[in-house]
């Protein structure tokens, strides 16, 4: 199949960026998503252009560097998938295909496709992680975790950081993301003891952070590659709610 | 505490527990107004008067006014917000399957208040500042404020308010097809098993208030203009 790309060019985080029109034969159907970029990019070197730039690593939907927003969706067309499990057969021969970067103040692009999301780092550092020594693996049912919960927090750790929440809401906001690291280990023995602390910490940073704030509109939960739903929103709602009203300042 | 009410989950707090407030007063209004349909006016204008003189509504008048006024604010401020955390936005909008009505609550907002701003002028500030006529149900010894005439006069008069109300009913029923649900979302009574259930009391909830506030114009308009 034939198809046609129109893809944001920017040179650097400070340069001022434009959309590329580009031509591709011979696309596979089967193709990868990324692999249909590989193959533009090893045209261009022939041509003696610069390739384009994005991000790639894992290619099996764990890492979470696959951010492209592909005609209007992060991750293109499908459901719960990451850009690395979309094929060329979800397009058509012919089509034009518009390609941008995650667009968010706290996402600062750095090359053409390529953004910072240096700010999910802090997020985490703010508070996702537990401070205590959780020690070697401990003994079965030493720490008794009820089934409903462990699911729950198995749900909430699927999170693979990928950013497509924040390029999905119209307010950039990061509450997905946030509540699933927040509800992730306040379900959890081990996390429960700085729950509250976590959820005032990681609130705070991600307003810091510039991210907008939920309108609840759900456009993260029906773009999340792993399928996170927005009721982890709610629980972090309470969680912060909770915590803002009864932890020491 | 004190960074509650500056944090981004703090406003939204205030969004919800102001839009809850003003939800509950839909229905006492919608409740007074259905009196409408019955009879010949004398039951809502007894209804009417008894709800603009005693104590208790005088109270609650101006902390409506006040959530009306916070849940207004608060929107303008936190979409001032929200459009800022996005300096560019995408050459092709976004295609995500999410209800209009929740990526517009703003400009709904803004249609409702603007309607809002017509329905106090039409009828409120007559009732509190200006002169409605009087009538008496008990041979003259209180004399009632005949908002029925107000109302009845208004909408037989000109059928263009009739649509105007109905359209405003409209934007009511959007806002509240999101609002609700979004509300409880906000302060946190959510969940998996409960976001279905309350979205569908939302909808329902929607339905009666939007379409009862819809029926009183649309009654007036079929019975004396059409």
């Amino acid at each position: 199949m034939k198809i046609k790309l129109n893809i944001w060019k920017q040179a650097n985080a400070k340069a001022k960026g434009k959309f590329e029109k580009y031509e591709l034969d011979g696309v596979d159907e089967e193709m990868s998503f990324l692999e249909m970029l590989d193959s533009l990019n090893e045209k261009l070197i022939k041509e003696g252009k610069e390739p384009v730039a994005y991000e790639h690593d894992c290619h099996e939907a764990i890492c979470g560097s696959c951010s492209l927003y592909i005609n209007g969706r992060p991750h293109g067309p499908g459901d719960v998938i990451a850009t690395c499990q979309m094929h060329m057969r979800s397009f058509k021969d012919g089509e034009t295909i518009t390609v941008e970067p995650w667009r968010a103040k706290s996402f600062p692009v750095l090359k053409d496709l390529i953004v910072d999301r240096d700010a999910f780092d802090k997020l985490m550092a703010a508070g996702g992680f537990i401070s205590i020594d959780a020690g070697q693996a401990p003994d079965a049912n030493a720490n008794l975790v009820s089934k409903i919960d462990a699911d729950k927090a198995f749900d909430a750790a699927a999170c693979i950081g990928c950013g497509a929440c924040v390029a999905a809401c119209k307010n950039s906001s990061a509450m997905l993301f946030v509540s699933a690291k927040v509800s992730q280990l306040a379900l959890l023995p081990q996390g429960k003891i700085e729950a509250k602390r976590r959820a005032l910490n990681m609130v705070a940073k991600m307003d810091e952070l510039g991210f907008g704030s939920c309108t609840n509109t759900g456009a993260c939960e029906a773009e999340c590659p792993k399928g996170i739903g927005i009721d982890f929103i709610a629980k972090l709602n309470r969680e912060y709610l909770c915590a803002s009203f009864t932890e020491a300042e | 505490m004190t960074k509650f009410f500056t944090s981004s989950i703090g406003q939204k707090f205030f969004m919800s527990i102001t839009g809850l407030f003003l939800m509950m007063f839909l229905v006492v209004h919608l409740t007074i107004n259905s009196l409408l349909l019955f009879g010949d006016g004398s039951l809502f204008n007894i209804a009417a008067n008894f709800m603009s003189s005693n104590i208790i509504m005088k109270v609650i008048e101006p902390i409506l006014a006040l959530g009306f006024i916070l849940h207004i604010l608060y929107a303008s401020y936190i979409t001032l917000k929200n459009r800022m955390a996005r300096p560019q936005n995408y050459l092709v909008a976004g295609k995500t399957n999410v209800s209009w009505a929740s990526k517009n609550m703003y400009i709904l907002g803004g249609l409702i208040f603007i309607f809002l701003v017509i329905h106090l002028a039409n009828f409120f500030w007559k009732v509190k500042f200006g002169t409605v006529a009087a009538i008496s149900y008990d041979g003259g010894e209180t004399e009632l404020h005949d908002v029925y005439a107000l109302v009845a006069g208004l909408f037989k008069g000109w059928w263009w308010y009739d649509v105007l109300y109905i359209i405003g009913a409209i934007f009511l029923f959007l806002h509240l097809t999101h609002g609700f649900w979004s509300a409880f979302q906000t302060i946190g009574w959510d969940n998996n098993k409960w976001m279905s259930r309350l979205k569908v009391i939302g909808y329902i909830y929607s339905i009666i208030i939007a379409g009862g506030f819809a029926l009183i114009p649309l009654f007036f308009l079929i019975k004396y203009v059409v």
